[in-house]
Protein backbone atom coordinates (compact mmCIF):
# COMPACT_ATOMS: atom_id res chain seq x y z
CA UNK A 1 0.00 0.00 0.00
CA UNK A 2 1.68 3.56 -0.58
CA UNK A 3 1.60 5.77 2.24
CA UNK A 4 -0.44 9.19 1.33
CA UNK A 5 2.53 11.43 2.40
CA UNK A 6 4.54 9.97 -0.51
CA UNK A 7 3.89 12.46 -2.99
CA UNK A 8 5.83 10.43 -6.23
CA UNK A 9 9.55 9.37 -6.69
CA UNK A 10 12.86 10.83 -7.41
CA UNK A 11 15.34 8.86 -9.49
CA UNK A 12 18.83 8.60 -8.53
CA UNK A 13 21.76 6.52 -10.09
CA UNK A 14 18.16 5.13 -11.82
CA UNK A 15 17.02 3.88 -8.41
CA UNK A 16 13.51 5.27 -7.18
CA UNK A 17 13.57 7.23 -4.37
CA UNK A 18 9.96 7.88 -2.77
CA UNK A 19 9.08 12.04 -1.85
CA UNK A 20 7.68 12.55 1.04
CA UNK A 21 4.90 15.88 1.54
CA UNK A 22 6.10 18.40 4.31
CA UNK A 23 2.61 19.15 5.46
CA UNK A 24 0.98 16.86 7.67
CA UNK A 25 -3.17 16.41 6.46
CA UNK A 26 -6.52 15.50 9.01
CA UNK A 27 -5.35 11.83 8.89
CA UNK A 28 -2.07 12.48 10.57
CA UNK A 29 -3.35 14.29 13.24
CA UNK A 30 -5.99 12.10 14.55
CA UNK A 31 -3.36 9.42 14.00
CA UNK A 32 -1.20 11.44 16.23
CA UNK A 33 -4.01 11.74 18.74
CA UNK A 34 -5.02 8.30 18.81
CA UNK A 35 -1.45 7.47 19.35
CA UNK A 36 -1.46 9.78 22.42
CA UNK A 37 -4.62 7.73 23.56
CA UNK A 38 -2.55 4.53 23.26
CA UNK A 39 -4.84 3.39 20.12
CA UNK A 40 -2.95 1.86 16.82
CA UNK A 41 0.77 2.44 18.39
CA UNK A 42 2.23 -0.95 16.95
CA UNK A 43 0.80 -0.02 13.80
CA UNK A 44 1.85 3.69 13.42
CA UNK A 45 4.98 3.06 11.39
CA UNK A 46 7.04 4.30 8.79
CA UNK A 47 8.50 1.88 5.96
CA UNK A 48 13.09 2.37 6.93
CA UNK A 49 14.71 3.54 4.44
CA UNK A 50 15.96 6.82 2.54
CA UNK A 51 13.29 9.93 1.49
CA UNK A 52 13.31 12.83 -0.51
CA UNK A 53 11.67 16.21 1.12
CA UNK A 54 11.68 18.39 -1.81
CA UNK A 55 13.83 18.32 -4.76
CA UNK A 56 17.83 17.57 -3.06
CA UNK A 57 20.45 16.88 -4.94
CA UNK A 58 23.94 15.19 -4.25
CA UNK A 59 24.73 18.21 -2.01
CA UNK A 60 21.86 18.34 0.19
CA UNK A 61 21.45 17.72 3.89
CA UNK A 62 20.79 14.25 5.34
CA UNK A 63 18.19 14.03 8.35
CA UNK A 64 18.05 10.46 10.44
CA UNK A 65 14.94 9.74 12.42
CA UNK A 66 13.04 6.81 13.30
CA UNK A 67 10.56 4.91 11.73
CA UNK A 68 7.83 6.24 14.42
CA UNK A 69 5.52 8.04 12.46
CA UNK A 70 5.20 10.62 15.18
CA UNK A 71 8.79 11.15 14.76
CA UNK A 72 9.17 10.78 11.22
CA UNK A 73 5.99 13.37 10.93
CA UNK A 74 7.40 16.40 12.98
CA UNK A 75 10.95 16.23 11.15
CA UNK A 76 9.19 16.50 7.77
CA UNK A 77 6.74 19.22 8.51
CA UNK A 78 9.87 21.10 9.90
CA UNK A 79 11.94 20.90 6.76
CA UNK A 80 8.99 22.66 5.07
CA UNK A 81 10.57 24.64 1.91
CA UNK A 82 13.54 22.64 2.33
CA UNK A 83 15.54 20.22 -0.11
CA UNK A 84 16.79 17.31 1.86
CA UNK A 85 17.14 13.44 2.57
CA UNK A 86 15.63 11.51 5.43
CA UNK A 87 16.96 8.48 6.60
CA UNK A 88 14.74 6.44 8.60
CA UNK A 89 16.12 3.95 11.21
CA UNK A 90 14.41 0.53 11.97
CA UNK A 91 13.59 1.15 15.39
CA UNK A 92 10.48 -1.14 15.58
CA UNK A 93 8.55 1.84 15.47
CA UNK A 94 9.59 3.08 18.61
CA UNK A 95 10.45 6.59 19.00
CA UNK A 96 13.61 8.18 18.80
CA UNK A 97 14.56 8.72 22.65
CA UNK A 98 13.32 5.08 23.91
CA UNK A 99 14.89 3.60 20.64
CA UNK A 100 18.19 5.18 21.49
CA UNK A 101 18.02 4.28 24.59
CA UNK A 102 17.22 0.35 24.21
CA UNK A 103 19.98 0.90 21.44
CA UNK A 104 17.43 0.41 18.16
CA UNK A 105 18.27 3.59 17.27
CA UNK A 106 21.78 2.69 17.19
CA UNK A 107 25.50 2.84 15.88
CA UNK A 108 24.80 -0.74 13.90
CA UNK A 109 21.50 -0.07 12.53
CA UNK A 110 22.62 3.46 11.41
CA UNK A 111 26.00 1.85 9.64
CA UNK A 112 23.71 -0.73 8.44
CA UNK A 113 21.12 1.96 6.82
CA UNK A 114 23.68 3.90 5.23
CA UNK A 115 24.65 0.96 3.74
CA UNK A 116 21.93 -0.34 2.60
CA UNK A 117 20.69 2.71 0.61
CA UNK A 118 23.84 3.46 -1.02
CA UNK A 119 24.21 6.36 0.99
CA UNK A 120 27.38 7.68 -0.48
CA UNK A 121 26.29 7.07 -4.05
CA UNK A 122 22.94 9.30 -3.19
CA UNK A 123 25.41 12.21 -1.74
CA UNK A 124 28.21 13.59 -2.28
CA UNK A 125 29.20 15.14 0.79
CA UNK A 126 30.00 13.13 4.61
CA UNK A 127 27.65 14.60 6.84
CA UNK A 128 24.52 13.04 8.43
CA UNK A 129 22.42 15.32 11.29
CA UNK A 130 20.76 13.35 14.18
CA UNK A 131 18.02 14.39 16.77
CA UNK A 132 20.21 15.31 19.77
CA UNK A 133 18.68 12.66 21.55
CA UNK A 134 19.48 9.73 19.20
CA UNK A 135 23.16 9.92 21.22
CA UNK A 136 22.32 8.03 23.40
CA UNK A 137 22.42 4.98 20.75
CA UNK A 138 24.64 6.10 18.86
CA UNK A 139 28.99 6.94 19.37
CA UNK A 140 29.55 8.96 16.15
CA UNK A 141 33.15 8.55 16.37
CA UNK A 142 32.18 4.44 15.43
CA UNK A 143 30.27 5.65 12.54
CA UNK A 144 32.84 7.80 11.14
CA UNK A 145 35.39 5.07 11.52
CA UNK A 146 33.13 1.99 9.73
CA UNK A 147 31.36 4.64 7.07
CA UNK A 148 32.97 7.81 7.05
CA UNK A 149 29.94 9.68 7.51
CA UNK A 150 30.51 12.39 10.13
CA UNK A 151 27.38 12.62 12.52
CA UNK A 152 26.17 15.97 13.13
CA UNK A 153 23.77 16.34 16.55
CA UNK A 154 20.89 18.64 15.69
CA UNK A 155 18.54 19.91 17.96
CA UNK A 156 16.42 18.10 20.43
CA UNK A 157 13.14 19.31 18.97
CA UNK A 158 12.67 18.86 15.72
CA UNK A 159 10.78 22.76 15.73
CA UNK A 160 14.47 24.15 16.26
CA UNK A 161 15.60 22.52 12.91
CA UNK A 162 15.22 25.93 10.47
CA UNK A 163 16.98 28.23 13.47
CA UNK A 164 19.83 25.05 13.68
CA UNK A 165 20.26 25.16 9.64
CA UNK A 166 19.81 29.11 9.22
CA UNK A 167 22.45 29.38 12.77
CA UNK A 168 25.28 27.21 10.51
CA UNK A 169 24.63 23.82 11.77
CA UNK A 170 24.88 24.98 15.33
CA UNK A 171 22.57 23.72 18.15
CA UNK A 172 22.38 26.44 20.90
CA UNK A 173 22.28 25.71 24.58
CA UNK A 174 18.51 26.17 24.66
CA UNK A 175 17.82 23.87 21.63
CA UNK A 176 20.41 20.98 23.29
CA UNK A 177 18.53 21.45 26.51
CA UNK A 178 15.45 18.29 27.14
CA UNK A 179 12.86 20.46 29.14
CA UNK A 180 9.82 19.13 30.51
CA UNK A 181 6.89 21.82 30.44
CA UNK A 182 3.46 21.91 31.61
CA UNK A 183 2.81 21.03 27.98
CA UNK A 184 4.99 17.85 27.49
CA UNK A 185 3.59 17.23 30.81
CA UNK A 186 0.04 17.26 29.35
CA UNK A 187 0.76 15.50 26.52
CA UNK A 188 1.72 12.29 28.59
CA UNK A 189 -1.08 11.91 30.37
CA UNK A 190 -3.45 10.28 28.49
CA UNK A 191 -1.13 7.52 27.18
CA UNK A 192 -0.78 7.01 30.98
CA UNK A 193 -3.99 7.03 31.57
CA UNK A 194 -4.87 4.45 29.06
CA UNK A 195 -1.64 2.32 30.22
CA UNK A 196 -2.89 2.06 33.99
CA UNK A 197 -6.19 1.05 33.19
CA UNK A 198 -5.36 -2.78 34.76
CA UNK A 199 -4.14 -1.50 37.89
CA UNK A 200 -7.40 0.67 38.09
CA UNK A 201 -9.76 -1.92 37.34
CA UNK A 202 -7.94 -4.57 39.52
CA UNK A 203 -7.55 -1.71 42.34
CA UNK A 204 -11.54 -1.19 41.43
CA UNK A 205 -13.01 -4.54 41.64
CA UNK A 206 -10.59 -4.94 45.21
CA UNK A 207 -12.38 -2.29 46.64
CA UNK A 208 -15.36 -3.05 45.20
CA UNK A 209 -15.28 -6.67 46.81
CA UNK A 210 -13.98 -5.53 50.18
CA UNK A 211 -17.43 -2.82 50.14
CA UNK A 212 -19.78 -5.66 50.63
CA UNK A 213 -18.54 -7.19 53.45
CA UNK A 214 -20.38 -7.73 56.44
CA UNK A 215 -19.99 -8.85 60.34
CA UNK A 216 -22.64 -11.07 58.43
CA UNK A 217 -20.04 -12.24 55.33
CA UNK A 218 -21.27 -10.56 51.86
CA UNK A 219 -24.59 -8.27 51.66
CA UNK A 220 -26.15 -7.28 49.03
CA UNK A 221 -26.78 -3.85 50.99
CA UNK A 222 -23.36 -2.94 51.65
CA UNK A 223 -22.83 -3.21 47.99
CA UNK A 224 -25.20 -1.29 46.90
CA UNK A 225 -24.76 1.41 49.37
CA UNK A 226 -20.77 1.45 49.23
CA UNK A 227 -19.80 -0.37 46.05
CA UNK A 228 -20.21 2.75 44.03
CA UNK A 229 -18.58 5.17 46.33
CA UNK A 230 -15.79 2.77 46.28
CA UNK A 231 -15.35 2.81 42.85
CA UNK A 232 -15.48 6.31 42.84
CA UNK A 233 -13.01 6.76 45.68
CA UNK A 234 -10.64 3.97 43.92
CA UNK A 235 -10.79 6.23 40.57
CA UNK A 236 -10.02 9.57 42.24
CA UNK A 237 -6.70 8.12 43.11
CA UNK A 238 -6.30 7.27 39.98
CA UNK A 239 -7.12 10.82 38.77
CA UNK A 240 -4.71 12.23 41.50
CA UNK A 241 -1.71 9.82 40.62
CA UNK A 242 -2.18 10.18 36.60
CA UNK A 243 -3.62 13.46 36.12
CA UNK A 244 -2.78 16.14 39.01
CA UNK A 245 0.49 14.77 40.07
CA UNK A 246 2.23 15.31 36.34
CA UNK A 247 0.13 18.61 35.93
CA UNK A 248 1.21 19.91 39.53
CA UNK A 249 4.82 18.27 39.48
CA UNK A 250 7.15 21.22 40.03
CA UNK A 251 4.69 22.74 42.42
CA UNK A 252 4.33 19.22 44.71
CA UNK A 253 6.63 19.85 47.77
CA UNK A 254 8.75 16.81 47.54
CA UNK A 255 12.00 15.03 45.68
CA UNK A 256 10.49 11.69 45.07
CA UNK A 257 7.78 11.35 42.67
CA UNK A 258 6.20 8.27 45.04
CA UNK A 259 6.19 11.68 47.77
CA UNK A 260 4.56 13.86 45.28
CA UNK A 261 1.70 11.45 44.77
CA UNK A 262 0.67 11.14 47.87
CA UNK A 263 0.26 14.54 48.00
CA UNK A 264 -1.74 14.66 45.27
CA UNK A 265 -3.50 11.46 46.95
CA UNK A 266 -3.94 14.15 49.98
CA UNK A 267 -6.19 16.72 47.92
CA UNK A 268 -8.32 14.36 46.75
CA UNK A 269 -8.56 12.61 49.99
CA UNK A 270 -9.42 16.31 51.77
CA UNK A 271 -11.88 17.48 49.03
CA UNK A 272 -13.71 13.92 50.18
CA UNK A 273 -13.09 14.70 54.01
CA UNK A 274 -14.51 18.50 53.09
CA UNK A 275 -17.66 16.84 51.28
CA UNK A 276 -18.48 14.31 54.24
CA UNK A 277 -17.90 11.21 52.03
CA UNK A 278 -14.32 9.84 53.23
CA UNK A 279 -16.24 7.54 55.46
CA UNK A 280 -18.77 7.23 58.44
CA UNK A 281 -16.36 7.05 61.32
CA UNK A 282 -12.72 7.59 62.08
CA UNK A 283 -11.77 3.94 61.18
CA UNK A 284 -13.05 4.12 57.29
CA UNK A 285 -12.16 7.38 56.87
CA UNK A 286 -8.35 6.81 58.15
CA UNK A 287 -8.58 3.54 56.03
CA UNK A 288 -9.58 5.39 52.73
CA UNK A 289 -6.50 8.05 53.44
CA UNK A 290 -4.34 4.71 53.44
CA UNK A 291 -5.76 3.65 50.29
CA UNK A 292 -5.89 6.63 48.18
CA UNK A 293 -2.56 8.15 49.09
CA UNK A 294 -1.33 4.40 48.27
CA UNK A 295 -3.15 3.98 44.78
CA UNK A 296 -1.74 7.87 43.70
CA UNK A 297 1.78 7.56 45.42
CA UNK A 298 2.75 4.27 43.45
CA UNK A 299 1.15 5.91 39.81
CA UNK A 300 3.05 8.89 40.76
CA UNK A 301 6.09 6.69 41.06
CA UNK A 302 5.66 5.08 37.53
CA UNK A 303 5.40 8.57 36.07
CA UNK A 304 9.34 8.71 36.86
CA UNK A 305 9.56 6.50 33.61
CA UNK A 306 7.43 9.41 31.38
CA UNK A 307 9.80 12.16 32.77
CA UNK A 308 12.83 13.52 31.44
CA UNK A 309 14.82 13.89 34.48
CA UNK A 310 14.97 10.94 36.82
CA UNK A 311 17.86 8.79 36.86
CA UNK A 312 17.92 4.92 37.37
CA UNK A 313 20.65 5.27 40.49
CA UNK A 314 17.63 7.96 41.56
CA UNK A 315 14.52 6.11 40.63
CA UNK A 316 15.94 3.22 42.55
CA UNK A 317 16.83 4.69 45.71
CA UNK A 318 13.40 6.34 45.46
CA UNK A 319 11.90 2.78 45.42
CA UNK A 320 13.97 1.39 47.96
CA UNK A 321 12.25 3.37 50.22
CA UNK A 322 9.08 4.32 49.05
CA UNK A 323 7.58 0.52 47.69
CA UNK A 324 8.14 -0.10 51.69
CA UNK A 325 5.92 2.62 52.80
CA UNK A 326 3.74 1.98 50.21
CA UNK A 327 3.14 -1.86 51.43
CA UNK A 328 2.81 -0.66 54.64
CA UNK A 329 -0.12 1.57 53.98
CA UNK A 330 -1.75 -0.73 51.52
CA UNK A 331 -2.47 -2.98 53.88
CA UNK A 332 -3.33 -1.49 56.72
CA UNK A 333 -5.32 0.52 54.79
CA UNK A 334 -7.32 -2.65 53.89
CA UNK A 335 -7.18 -4.23 57.21
CA UNK A 336 -8.65 -1.01 58.88
CA UNK A 337 -11.55 -1.15 55.71
CA UNK A 338 -12.35 -4.85 56.94
CA UNK A 339 -11.83 -4.60 60.23
CA UNK A 340 -14.24 -1.39 59.87
CA UNK A 341 -17.07 -3.42 58.09
CA UNK A 342 -17.17 -6.15 60.94
CA UNK A 343 -16.94 -4.28 63.76
CA UNK A 344 -19.70 -1.76 62.75
CA UNK B 1 10.23 27.98 34.63
CA UNK B 2 12.56 26.69 37.15
CA UNK B 3 14.40 23.52 35.99
CA UNK B 4 13.65 20.44 37.82
CA UNK B 5 16.10 18.01 39.93
CA UNK B 6 15.42 14.93 40.79
CA UNK B 7 17.99 13.84 43.88
CA UNK B 8 20.86 15.06 44.90
CA UNK B 9 24.30 12.75 45.42
CA UNK B 10 23.13 9.67 43.78
CA UNK B 11 23.98 10.22 40.28
CA UNK B 12 26.88 7.65 38.90
CA UNK B 13 28.36 9.84 36.53
CA UNK B 14 31.98 10.05 36.57
CA UNK B 15 34.86 11.81 34.25
CA UNK B 16 38.42 11.49 34.47
CA UNK B 17 39.82 14.80 33.27
CA UNK B 18 43.36 13.67 32.90
CA UNK B 19 41.97 11.33 30.01
CA UNK B 20 39.76 13.61 28.40
CA UNK B 21 41.20 15.51 25.37
CA UNK B 22 38.97 18.28 25.06
CA UNK B 23 36.93 17.75 22.11
CA UNK B 24 33.40 18.79 23.65
CA UNK B 25 31.36 16.15 22.26
CA UNK B 26 30.02 15.29 25.57
CA UNK B 27 28.67 18.64 26.08
CA UNK B 28 27.52 18.53 22.48
CA UNK B 29 25.37 15.22 23.55
CA UNK B 30 23.87 15.92 26.93
CA UNK B 31 20.49 17.52 27.10
CA UNK B 32 20.92 18.66 30.84
CA UNK B 33 23.98 21.07 30.41
CA UNK B 34 26.09 18.85 32.91
CA UNK B 35 29.30 20.05 31.53
CA UNK B 36 31.46 22.29 30.84
CA UNK B 37 34.49 23.21 28.97
CA UNK B 38 37.38 25.15 30.45
CA UNK B 39 41.21 25.22 29.94
CA UNK B 40 40.91 22.82 27.32
CA UNK B 41 38.63 20.14 29.93
CA UNK B 42 35.77 18.80 30.07
CA UNK B 43 34.51 19.43 33.97
CA UNK B 44 31.63 17.96 35.50
CA UNK B 45 29.43 21.26 36.70
CA UNK B 46 26.11 20.02 37.33
CA UNK B 47 25.62 16.33 38.88
CA UNK B 48 22.49 16.10 40.10
CA UNK B 49 21.02 16.96 36.67
CA UNK B 50 22.17 14.25 34.78
CA UNK B 51 19.72 11.31 34.05
CA UNK B 52 22.12 8.92 33.36
CA UNK B 53 21.42 8.26 29.75
CA UNK B 54 25.05 7.37 28.84
CA UNK B 55 24.70 9.61 25.78
CA UNK B 56 28.36 11.30 27.01
CA UNK B 57 30.31 8.07 27.47
CA UNK B 58 28.60 6.27 24.46
CA UNK B 59 30.29 9.15 22.49
CA UNK B 60 33.55 10.17 24.58
CA UNK B 61 36.04 8.53 22.23
CA UNK B 62 38.80 8.23 24.89
CA UNK B 63 36.47 6.87 27.52
CA UNK B 64 37.11 9.33 29.50
CA UNK B 65 33.40 9.06 31.20
CA UNK B 66 31.84 6.55 33.09
CA UNK B 67 28.17 6.07 34.03
CA UNK B 68 25.79 3.24 35.08
CA UNK B 69 22.92 3.96 32.36
CA UNK B 70 20.15 2.70 32.03
CA UNK B 71 15.94 4.15 31.91
CA UNK B 72 14.82 5.74 35.08
CA UNK B 73 11.55 4.67 35.27
CA UNK B 74 10.26 2.55 38.35
CA UNK B 75 7.80 0.30 36.06
CA UNK B 76 11.04 -0.44 33.78
CA UNK B 77 12.70 -1.36 37.48
CA UNK B 78 9.85 -3.25 38.30
CA UNK B 79 9.68 -5.11 34.88
CA UNK B 80 13.17 -6.04 35.12
CA UNK B 81 13.29 -7.70 38.69
CA UNK B 82 10.41 -9.34 37.51
CA UNK B 83 11.81 -10.79 33.96
CA UNK B 84 15.13 -11.04 35.81
CA UNK B 85 16.22 -8.57 33.46
CA UNK B 86 18.12 -5.23 33.06
CA UNK B 87 15.31 -2.07 33.46
CA UNK B 88 13.96 -2.00 30.27
CA UNK B 89 11.06 0.23 29.56
CA UNK B 90 8.10 -1.14 27.28
CA UNK B 91 7.94 1.28 24.76
CA UNK B 92 7.67 -1.08 21.72
CA UNK B 93 4.80 -2.88 22.91
CA UNK B 94 1.31 -1.13 22.13
CA UNK B 95 -0.05 -0.88 26.08
CA UNK B 96 3.40 0.72 27.27
CA UNK B 97 3.68 4.44 28.21
CA UNK B 98 7.22 5.35 27.07
CA UNK B 99 10.34 6.29 29.45
S1 LIG C 1 33.81 13.72 25.08
FE1 LIG C 1 35.43 12.87 26.38
S2 LIG C 1 37.31 13.67 25.54
FE2 LIG C 1 35.66 14.91 24.69
S3 LIG C 1 35.49 16.65 26.07
FE3 LIG C 1 34.05 15.12 26.81
S4 LIG C 1 35.20 13.94 28.30
FE4 LIG C 1 36.68 15.08 27.14
S1 LIG D 1 24.53 10.58 31.22
FE1 LIG D 1 23.26 11.88 29.91
S2 LIG D 1 22.45 13.45 31.28
FE2 LIG D 1 24.17 12.48 32.34
S3 LIG D 1 25.91 13.76 31.86
FE3 LIG D 1 25.90 12.11 30.35
S4 LIG D 1 24.74 12.96 28.63
FE4 LIG D 1 24.33 14.28 30.39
Amino acid sequence: MKSEYITGNTSVNGEAIPVVSTELNTKDFLGAVMVRWGINRDRYRVNPGIYAVGSPGPGAEVFVSANYKLSFDSLRKNLQGKNGWILVLDTKGVNVWCAAGKGTFGTKELINRINIVNLDKIVSHKRLILPQLGATGVAAFKVKEETGFNVHYGPVRAADIKKFIADGYRADKEMRKVNFSFIDRVKLIPNDFVYGKFYLLAAMAVLFLLSGISAHGFSYRNFQDEGGSAILKVFLAYFAGIVITPIFLPYLPARFFSFKGFYSGTIVFLILLLTRSAGHNLFEILSWFLIITTISSFLAMNFTGSSTYTSLSGVKKEMKISIPLQIGFAFTGIGLQIAEKLIY
Amino acid sequence: MKELVYLPDVVTLNLCEATCNGCGMCIKVCPHEVFELSGKKAHIVRKDFCMECGACALNCQVKAITVNSGVGCAAGIIGGILNNTEPTCGCSDSKAACC
